[in-house]
């Protein structure tokens, strides 16, 4: 049995100018150790996913469907039940480090907070392991460090005790969202490479919520490409890359400057901008901008299976053979 | 042989900050650049990458003669800014313009799109009469590819792409020469991106501008820049051309760089040891002797924190500020402890 069932989550926002359609029906599994990938630009509703599976939506908030951890519906639970999973058995690290830790509390009250919370432990026992989680994580210092406030330490640093901070309940899904995205790209390679070495050791599974290619091909095992709140592909890391069957997946790893390739052209931009999730898109969300669209476009296509575990939301066949460079 | 347009010596820009407690004051300066030399030529792009606190922005901004420098010498086709009225420098300031990093936090909310790129020729051109003004602004609307009818709308109606267009058109509607691109794509999305920066390459040659490019991320700069300038901590690591630059990194800085840009290739990407550098940046108060960089480096010698590395000039015309760059060439990254989250002071 998958650890996470998602199926046909729809999350949408009341607000002044009208209903915001942020996520339209989306459905996946995450196996328990399993690294999985969601991927999308601004306002494609990756973020907003993660905040429905932990409950933390804005009070405008609606969300239905199914989320399903263990068998156990997760979407209207009562705030008492969910209490007790959130943080033990799911938790979350999010973009900004610095101001999601609490300003007023040492990093060590925070961290033992943790388990004297949920695993009820004495205050010395939980200092014993929360020391011992901060070696992990490799920052140096661990004893010195728990008496420390969050000012008095780098945005990596603060990354570093919010990971250690996840994994403190060994929790079975880790929800991390952009958790690089706000750090320099030398502390950024740091970070990943921890989060890559605490993922083969533990069987936790991650859901890595990212915008950056290059960070899902380094850590993740599958990767579900969302669009205006929908799934467009889904693949497991190599065949997604070596194989893009979507055309916004295609020119999604088009767009990305890579250092490894002499290009001194221009950039493979995708055309026009991003939908407006106030009108739920008519057919398929990508049309305007994609270079294949035809007739058929208009209608909306189903996410729908491909082979060897691969899933696609598109009418086209296949896509057009690449054109060389040239 | 082509002579520079913009030329900076041994620029410094302090600032006074006080480290003192709530019972005491004690001032101190920040060296946020710290003599920096470099040269930008005509219709070239000059990429400036570093990360948080390297000093780029400051940079920037005391280019624009936004931020007062300490010493040194920034020359504007002859005209030395450094120490010069701000009536003189606001008069040159039509020829050097700047993008921002967020696009929409740039512009006004309470102007439409027409108002806010007529308002520098309301400035600079004030003998301009309104019909001269709605033509030079459609037609650079136009160029920066937003429709006619856009004109009358407000920022918050346009997505932050077409916001940076509209940074971009109210750059370019007074002619400048040199154009200063801040972080002007690191708030947008990939996709978008690619739009903005091959837009600016286009408006570019089609201008003869030179672009300084500022960004956190080489892979961008690198692609967009005909040379590169590496900073850290006020200081410039390494000036190179986009070739060497990736192919040739004399410094160690440029080359943990290059390591840490992940590849969007998994085979390559896990194949790939992982070279991260140790630590963060030190504090700016507090920088270290000698070469800025050492305390991080894993080639560093007894010698780099004894004395300061002249920006030294090579046979190629590359300039790097290293003690042992002939030897980080070719070396491979030295065996390090497990990438660990800093050195601990000994």
């Amino acid at each position: 049995m998958a650890l996470l069932e998602v199926r046909d989550l729809t999350v949408s926002f009341s607000t002044p100018e009208g209903v915001v359609h942020a996520v339209n029906g989306i459905s996946f599994d995450l196996d328990p150790g399993e690294t999985l990938g969601l991927v999308g630009e601004s306002g494609s509703g990756k973020t907003q996913t993660a905040l429905a599976l932990m409950g933390l939506l804005a009070e405008n908030g609606q969300a239905s469907g199914s989320v399903k951890f263990r068998g156990q519906e997760l979407l209207g639970m009562s705030l008492q039940e969910l209490t007790r999973v959130r943080g033990s058995k799911i938790s979350m690290i999010f973009q900004d480090p610095v101001s999601s830790l609490n300003p007023y509390m040492t990093i060590g009250e925070q961290l033992v907070e943790v388990l004297t919370h949920h695993r009820n432990l004495k205050r010395r026992e939980g200092k014993q392991r929360a020391i011992e989680m901060l070696r992990q994580v490799r920052l140096s210092d661990p004893e010195q460090r728990m008496k420390q406030y969050p000012h008095e330490l780098s945005g990596g640093m603060c990354q570093r005790v919010m990971i250690a901070m996840g994994l403190l309940c060994q929790p079975d899904l880790l929800i991390a969202d952009e958790p690089t995205t706000a750090l320099d790209v030398t502390v950024q390679s740091q970070i990943n490479s921890l989060m890559g070495e605490l993922s083969t050791q533990s069987s936790t599974a991650i859901l890595l919520i990212t915008h950056d290619l290059g960070v899902v091909a380094g850590l993740c095992d599958r990767v579900l490409v969302m669009y205006a709140g929908q799934e467009m592909e889904m693949a497991d890391v190599d065949s997604l890359f070596a194989d893009p069957r979507h055309p916004y997946t295609e020119g999604l790893l088009n767009s990305v400057p890579r250092l490894d390739r002499d290009e001194s052209g221009l950039f493979h931009a995708i055309p026009g901008n991003p939908p407006n999730l106030l009108e739920v898109p008519e057919g398929c969300p990508f049309r305007d901008r994609c270079t294949y669209a035809w007739e058929k476009c208009r209608e909306r296509p189903v996410f729908e299976p491909i082979g060897e575990g691969r899933f696609k939301r598109c009418h086209l066949d296949a896509l057009p053979p690449k054109e060389e460079a040239g | 042989m082509r002579s520079p347009v913009l030329k900076v010596r041994d620029l410094q820009v302090h600032f006074r900050v006080d480290a003192g407690s709530f019972f005491r004051h004690d001032y101190q300066s920040i060296r946020a650049v710290d003599g920096v030399s470099f040269d930008v030529f005509p219709a070239e792009t000059l990429g400036i990458v570093g990360e948080s606190g390297c000093g780029k922005s400051t940079l920037a901004r005391a280019l624009l003669g936004l931020q007062r420098a300490r010493s040194g010498s920034i020359q504007w086709l002859g005209d030395e800014f450094v120490g010069a009225s701000e009536e003189f420098l606001r008069k040159k300031r039509r020829e050097i313009q700047i993008i921002f990093q967020d696009p929409s936090g740039s512009l006004d909310p309470r102007m439409t799109i027409g108002e806010i790129v007529a308002e520098p020729l309301k400035t600079f051109f004030p003998s301009m009469s309104k019909l001269q003004v709605r033509e030079r602004v459609s037609g650079i609307l136009q160029m920066v590819g937003l429709r006619g009818d856009q004109t009358n709308r407000y920022p918050h109606e346009f997505s932050g792409g077409q916001c940076q267009r509209v940074g971009i058109a109210r750059a370019l509607v007074v002619n400048p020469r040199l154009v200063v691109c801040d972080e002007p794509v690191s708030a947008l999305d990939v996709s978008i991106q690619a739009q903005i920066v091959n837009l600016l390459k286009d408006l570019q040659k089609k201008l003869q501008l030179s672009l300084i490019f500022i960004a956190h991320d080489l892979s961008v700069v690198r692609h967009v820049s005909d040379r590169v300038l590496v900073m850290y901590l006020g200081r410039v690591m390494e000036v190179a051309d986009r070739a060497s630059i990736y192919h040739a990194p004399r410094h160690p800085y440029t080359r943990a760089l290059i390591e840490s840009v992940p590849i969007p290739d998994p085979v390559r990407e896990r194949a790939r040891a992982r070279r991260s550098l140790q630590g963060d940046m030190p504090s700016p108060l507090h920088p270290p002797s000698g070469c800025v960089f050492r305390t991080r480096c894993p080639f560093a010698i007894d010698r780099c924190a004894a004395e300061v590395p002249e920006l030294e000039e090579l046979d190629d015309g590359n300039r790097v500020a290293c003690h042992r760059h002939r030897e980080v060439l070719s070396a491979p990254w030295p065996e390090t402890e497990e990438a660990d989250e800093e050195t601990s002071p000994t």
